[in-house]
């Protein structure tokens, strides 16, 4: 019972801040209503059983896509009354695409169903283990039978960091104004006070 | 034990990723001024890891004893082979490049690191007889090429080639994806024997599909015509040592990678894979060699030598036998010696003030003012034209000969007529530098560690190079068969 009452409240609520992620007028609300979305998302993937899901919804969807996508909003200054404006012009091509999408699904659905599909059947290597949760599952698989396969992935990950370092990072010059006590310590009179003899008629050269 | 014996098994690229890991650190303390230390170490480690493969391709290993994780990765003779080439190109790259950068300041020590990433990269591709294990290989030597082709970031040819490349090659990515998790829904598995298993007898559209992609995208890491497009001006804008890079090393190992997965995953679909090899050859061949005829830029005339170069390579693959892999690898090797040494060349061509010089006109008449220069230059053009005395010929050779041998007398005789066309832009540039009036714009001198490699590379190809034949041939076949030998 409380199953049932819980799956509609949050079914409800994802419906419910989708659409108003696409009605809002304020762009910092879109992404809040969005964060909800994921939120209640996430509580939808606990009911059916998927842990690992509902975590990752909440630690890479709100933690890091929706903090970017609030950033992006409020560090660019965008006009969304202008990109607001065309909407009527291009809704006949938006239901169109949203149709062709519809019947696409349909049929794939319908094929799918209809057993006219050969799918292979899995090898088994990812059934989760018996009486464990999918978390636990996921992590004997990753950090067991697919280790080497995790960590080379890490060194991609690497490997992108280090890209973006490289072609960003600029040497700084130094602050003006800054005062190098060490380098003034340092300084002895011979390196600042040369004794010249300069020739008449000849200028003297530093 | 079993994981220790996995270890084991892949010891280069254990050394190769904590070699990495320790420059980056040493790079990040000591700064730009270890760039050049920082070269050569890496190059020593390449050395060490070329030394610890090597036995293990003498003596021709295969079989599930170099099989490792559970079948994600195997260390046999056939991915020793490539990542001997692998090592040795890589190397190549690493030498022509403090110099080349050091004169516009802008060496940093990250640039051997990242080489080092991306030779790890192509030795997983190389070695990889899962689905999963190749994407990440693919991705490791991808994403380390993006970022090097936009090496020089303050030149906007090299930034708009790093920017082409990542956009092109992501999408290419992402066509790989696609056919990859299509065999994965039509088979049950990643892995590529249970996958040539499943594949047996008569395939589903949807397999077909799965193979068509994952060949489209394996195509477009060799550059082969219809996916070539990025070619000519990625190699154009990068810094000239990443072009000599993506010129060799990662031809290997996307080479490599498709016979491993055409010869194995889908080994028993070749006919289904054989026309569009075919075709993907002799566009390759054709586009290449017309393509290359009105360039006048040098390292664009090499990217459409590389791709007619590819498919040469290809029609091979196309023989779908030992043999034919055999030749493929016996191309390859003289291939990486072509292309590294014509680089060298290109990267010693310098102005007075030492700005590369990469204009055609511009080397004209290089035969009286850089003699031993335009000699090295000509010898290299007369062996990627395939002229019988040097060593460029017979990569031809072996490959046609695969061909005919395999029933494919019409391919070879298309082949060898586009490789006549393909002679005409290379024997152009010794004209240029033999016959025209001198330019009188190359100037520059050069650092002795060019001039070995430079030296090393045209003596392998030189006639010299026959000497190696029987011997290359027999390390080929053992390396081919052990392709052949897990497939069975």
């Amino acid at each position: 019972m409380i199953h049932t009452i819980a799956f509609y409240i949050f079914a409800a609520m994802v419906i419910a801040s989708g659409a108003l992620v696409i009605t809002a007028r304020n762009p910092v609300h879109s992404v809040l209503w969005l964060i909800l979305a994921f939120f209640n998302a996430a509580g939808l993937m606990v009911l059916v059983g998927a842990e690992f899901i509902a975590m990752l919804l909440v630690i890479v969807y709100v933690g890091a896509v929706a903090v970017l996508f609030l950033f992006v909003v409020m560090m660019l200054e965008i006009d969304f009354a202008e990109m607001r404006a065309g909407f009527v012009k291009y809704f006949p091509l938006g239901v169109l695409l949203a149709l062709i999408l519809v019947s696409e699904m349909i049929l794939g659905i319908g094929a799918y169903s209809a057993g006219s599909m050969h799918l292979g059947t899995a090898d088994g290597v990812g059934t989760p283990l018996m009486g464990e949760s999918n978390i636990r599952s996921i992590g004997a698989l990753l950090y067991g039978r697919y280790l080497f396969l995790f960590e080379s992935a890490g060194l991609v990950l690497l490997v992108a960091m280090v890209g973006a370092i490289v072609l960003t990072h600029r040497e700084r010059g130094t602050v003006r104004g800054h005062q190098n006590i060490n380098k003034q310590v340092r300084r002895r009179p011979g390196d600042a006070t040369v004794n010249t003899r300069p020739e008449v008629g000849k200028g003297i050269e530093l | 034990m079993e994981l220790k014996q996995s270890l084991g098994l892949i010891a280069p690229e254990i050394l190769l990723s904590i070699a990495s890991l320790v420059l980056l650190l040493v790079s990040a303390w000591a700064g730009d001024k270890a760039s050049r230390a920082i070269s050569v170490v890496a190059c020593f480690v390449l050395g060490a890891c070329f030394f610890i493969v090597a036995p293990t391709v003498c003596a021709g290993v295969a079989g599930p004893d170099v099989v490792a994780f559970n079948g994600l990765f195997t260390a046999d003779a056939f991915s020793g082979f490539a990542k001997l080439l692998i090592f040795a190109a890589t190397g190549a790259a690493l030498v022509m490049a403090p110099k080349f950068f050091e004169r516009t300041n802008s060496m940093m020590p990250e640039f051997p690191v990242l080489i080092l990433l991306a030779a790890l990269g192509m030795c997983l591709m190389v070695s990889a007889t899962d689905l999963m294990t190749l994407y990440i290989g693919l991705e490791l030597n991808s994403l380390a090429s993006y970022v090097l082709a936009a090496f020089l970031r303050n030149d906007e040819r090299s930034a708009e080639a790093g920017i082409k490349y990542f956009v092109l090659g992501a999408l290419a990515s992402g066509i790989l994806l696609f056919g990859m998790s299509l065999t994965y829904g039509f088979t049950g598995s990643t892995d590529f024997g249970t996958v040539r298993a499943a594949l047996t007898g008569d395939m589903s559209t949807g397999a077909m599909f799965a193979v068509v992609f994952v060949l489209a995208g394996l195509a477009f890491k060799i550059s082969a015509v219809p996916f070539h497009m990025w070619t000519p001006d990625v190699y154009e804008g990068s810094p000239t040592p990443v072009t000599a890079f993506f010129a060799t090393a990662p031809k290997v190992a996307a080479v490599s990678l498709l016979m491993r997965v055409s010869l194995d995953a889908f080994g028993m679909q070749a006919d289904a894979w054989r026309q569009i090899v075919l075709f993907v050859a002799l566009a390759s061949i054709v586009v290449g060699a017309l393509g290359a005829i009105g360039q006048s830029n040098i390292k664009r005339l090499m990217a459409f030598s590389s791709i007619n170069n590819v498919g040469f390579i290809l029609i091979g693959l196309v023989t779908g036998t030992v043999q034919g892999a055999s030749a493929m690898l016996v191309y390859l090797a003289i291939y990486i010696a072509m292309t590294a040494g014509s680089f060298l060349a290109i990267i010693m061509m310098k102005d007075e003030a030492g700005a590369p010089v990469e204009k055609i006109s511009d080397i004209a008449g290089l035969s009286r003012t850089k003699p031993a220069l335009a000699l090295c230059l000509a010898m290299m053009m007369f062996s990627l034209a395939g002229i019988p005395p040097l060593f460029g010929f017979w990569g031809k050779f072996v490959v046609f000969q695969a061909a005919v041998e395999a029933n494919l007398v019409a391919l070879a005789a298309i082949g060898i007529a586009a490789s006549v066309i393909g002679a005409f832009y290379y024997l152009k540039i010794v004209k240029v530098m033999y016959f025209d009036e001198p330019a009188d714009v190359v100037k520059g001198q050069s650092d002795w560690a060019h001039w070995a490699l430079l030296i090393i590379s045209t003596a392998f190809i030189s006639p010299l190079g026959y000497l190696l034949t029987t011997w290359l041939g027999g390390i080929a076949d053992k390396a081919a068969a052990t392709l052949f030998l897990v497939a069975a």
